[in-house]
């Protein structure tokens, strides 16, 4: 079977996560058909939400693993691996995948570790199953932010992936189901939990969350010339219902906080309109907004890989073409 | 007092072209240069923070070529105060070599006087992204291992580990020794300074072999996605071309009106 280690919210399972059931489902069927599992930590005593179930049957998921114990309720990497490995026993795991966040990275390398066998992080694709069993599993994953693809081989009896970000859309499968919950009560030891929350702050409102949930975003670079160069942009994203994105160079600065840093060590952003005003496109900032389903650039060269890899471009500075989009729009309102 | 060790990585630069070797197996980084990853700029910064604090050391470390040298001078002008080499084919190491590579000098300077209460790394590299080197090392080490922190403190016998969760900011508290894996954004890189960059040319780099048999990085080859042409739509110049980045909004359904 095929294991996917699935992150939920209030909202039931996280959108990247719901990816990964895709491109999981998408690896049990070209393997043959083999089951698609879900694995989640809950609380114990408590059912998985209706959401989350009906969710992961949309995706076609067999069974859900529902990893409970009171230890996990502070979150430990290791613990949560050591669980993961656990349901990979127990149920015969051949591929343990999640999605590429942090959280699933973290938890994916601890599993890798444990199990002893290599680890894929950000995959995009899936190159070879193999006809029969033991046949290594050749994969395509993003290095380099994305500028660059690596084929790597997974030979070992367990293959453990990470799947990048829009990797894939969320889709349902052609026959939902309704899971079977297996209740789980893993096996921890204290070296489990040494590394786990002791405390969690106050969200900030503003933080990268509102960024990467946008439908649009409004990005700035060093083209914004100091740390008062974004009235304009930030009144923009005002106007459209947006947030503020910026380039690393912005927050390296100092113009502007590390959480609206937009690329390869910043957030990874999929909005439906991406506006990049004064960013000329380099791989660090590319690896964050290439997965924006339209994206308009405003920069002063045209040759600028940002403006050449754009569905849209305004040429020109963007300290006069930002605060006319913004006079036009509310005009427009007016 | 905690001696800290940060492991870097030198890998290319991300400002220009990307290029490969013809065989696919390396990066080209002719026209790009080399560099350290962001992540590992703060580690630096996090390294010496935390044994300026406490009274301790702070020792770079990097596993590959001779190259690598240039970044470990870069950390040394940085206030690092030892560096160390441990030469390796970059080409048929992965990620559980570097780890076992790297452990291999924690212990050996263990034996030789000096503990490393706190080890840190960057989250991933640049170039492999590979999210499991210090994870991977900390298993080695039997030490706990904490990721994506963006600032840290020793006190007393606990590192204080910052960084962003899901719902919020989390605080992790380890026993020391312990493994970190910094993510940028806690703190901002110094920029070296004159009297930095000549001190750092007079350290004597220590340089070891790798004394692994390499399991290697499973890579098959390296590809570079598929260059689109172009197919921008120039909507105009300058402010004149407002109104039409306005039709456009309101196209795409971006405007409520």
């Amino acid at each position: 079977m095929i294991a996917v280690l699935v992150e939920t919210d209030a909202d039931g399972v996280l959108v990247v996560s719901q990816e990964a059931l895709t491109f999981g489902r998408g690896l049990a069927e070209r393997a043959g058909g083999v089951p698609l599992h879900a694995v989640a930590v809950g609380r114990p005593g408590e059912e998985p939400p209706a959401v989350v179930l009906a969710q992961l049957g949309e995706q076609g998921v067999a069974s859900v693993h529902h990893v409970v114990d009171d230890r996990l309720t502070a979150y430990s990497a290791a613990a949560w691996a050591a669980a993961l490995v656990d349901v990979s026993h127990s149920a015969g795991a051949a591929v343990v995948l999640a999605a590429g966040t942090p959280r699933g990275n973290e938890v994916l390398a601890h599993t890798a570790t444990r199990l002893d066998v290599a680890m894929a992080a950000n995959v995009v694709g899936i190159d070879a199953v193999g006809a029969d069993a033991g046949d290594p599993l050749i994969v395509t994953r993003q290095v380099v932010g994305g500028a660059v693809l690596e084929q790597m081989q997974l030979g070992d009896t367990v293959a453990v992936l990470s799947v990048a970000g829009h990797a894939v859309e969320p889709a349902a499968a052609a026959t939902a189901t309704t899971p079977e919950v297996v209740e789980f009560s893993p096996t921890l030891t204290d070296a489990d939990l040494v590394a786990r929350v002791v405390r969690t702050g106050e969200k900030v409102p503003d933080a990268s969350g509102a960024l990467t949930s946008a439908r649009v975003v409004v990005g700035a670079g060093r083209g914004a010339g100091s740390a008062d160069g974004f009235k304009d942009v930030v009144r923009l994203s005002e106007l459209l219902g947006g947030a503020v994105g910026v380039s690393r160079v912005v927050t390296s600065l100092g113009w502007r906080p590390h959480h609206e840093q937009v690329g390869q060590t910043g957030s990874r952003i999929s909005p439906d309109l991406y506006i990049a005003c004064g960013i000329s496109g380099a791989i660090q900032h590319w690896a964050g907004c290439s997965s924006a389903k339209t994206i308009l650039a405003v920069n002063t060269d045209p040759d600028a890989p940002m403006v050449t890899r754009a569905h849209y471009a305004v040429i020109g500075d963007l300290h006069e073409i930002v605060p006319a989009i913004n006079d036009e729009l509310e005009s427009r309102r007016a | 007092m905690t001696d800290v060790l940060v492991c870097i990585k030198r890998v290319p630069g991300a400002s220009g072209e990307v290029l490969l070797s013809d065989d696919g197996q390396r990066v080209d980084a002719r026209h790009v240069g080399w560099t350290l990853s962001a992540h590992e700029e703060c580690a630096i910064e996090l390294a010496t923070q935390v044994a300026g604090a406490t009274g301790g050391t702070a020792t770079v470390l990097t596993v590959g070529s001779a190259d690598a040298i240039e970044q470990l001078r870069d950390a040394l002008a940085l206030g690092c105060g030892r560096a160390v080499l441990v030469e390796a084919e970059t080409d048929r190491i992965g990620p559980v070599d570097v780890a076992a590579a790297i452990a291999e000098v924690v212990r050996a300077h263990e034996a030789a006087g000096t503990s490393y209460g706190l080890v840190l790394l960057g989250n991933d590299a640049a170039d492999t992204g590979d999210f499991q080197v210090p994870v991977r090392l900390a298993y080695a080490l039997a030490r706990p291992v904490v990721t994506g922190i963006a600032t840290c403190t020793v006190e007393g016998d606990l590192v204080v580990a910052h960084g962003d969760g899901p719902d919020g900011p989390e605080t992790f508290e380890l026993p020391v020794p312990a493994v970190v894996a910094v993510m940028e954004g806690g703190v901002a890189p110094r920029y070296p300074s004159v009297m930095g960059r000549m001190k750092a040319k007079k350290v004597a780099i220590e340089q070891v072999a790798a004394e692994i048999e390499p399991v290697g990085s499973g890579r098959v080859r390296l590809t570079l996605p598929p260059e689109q042409p172009s197919q921008v739509q120039v909507l105009g110049q300058g402010a004149d071309a407002a109104p039409a980045v306005v039709d456009l909004l309101e196209e795409l359904g971006m405007v409520s009106r």
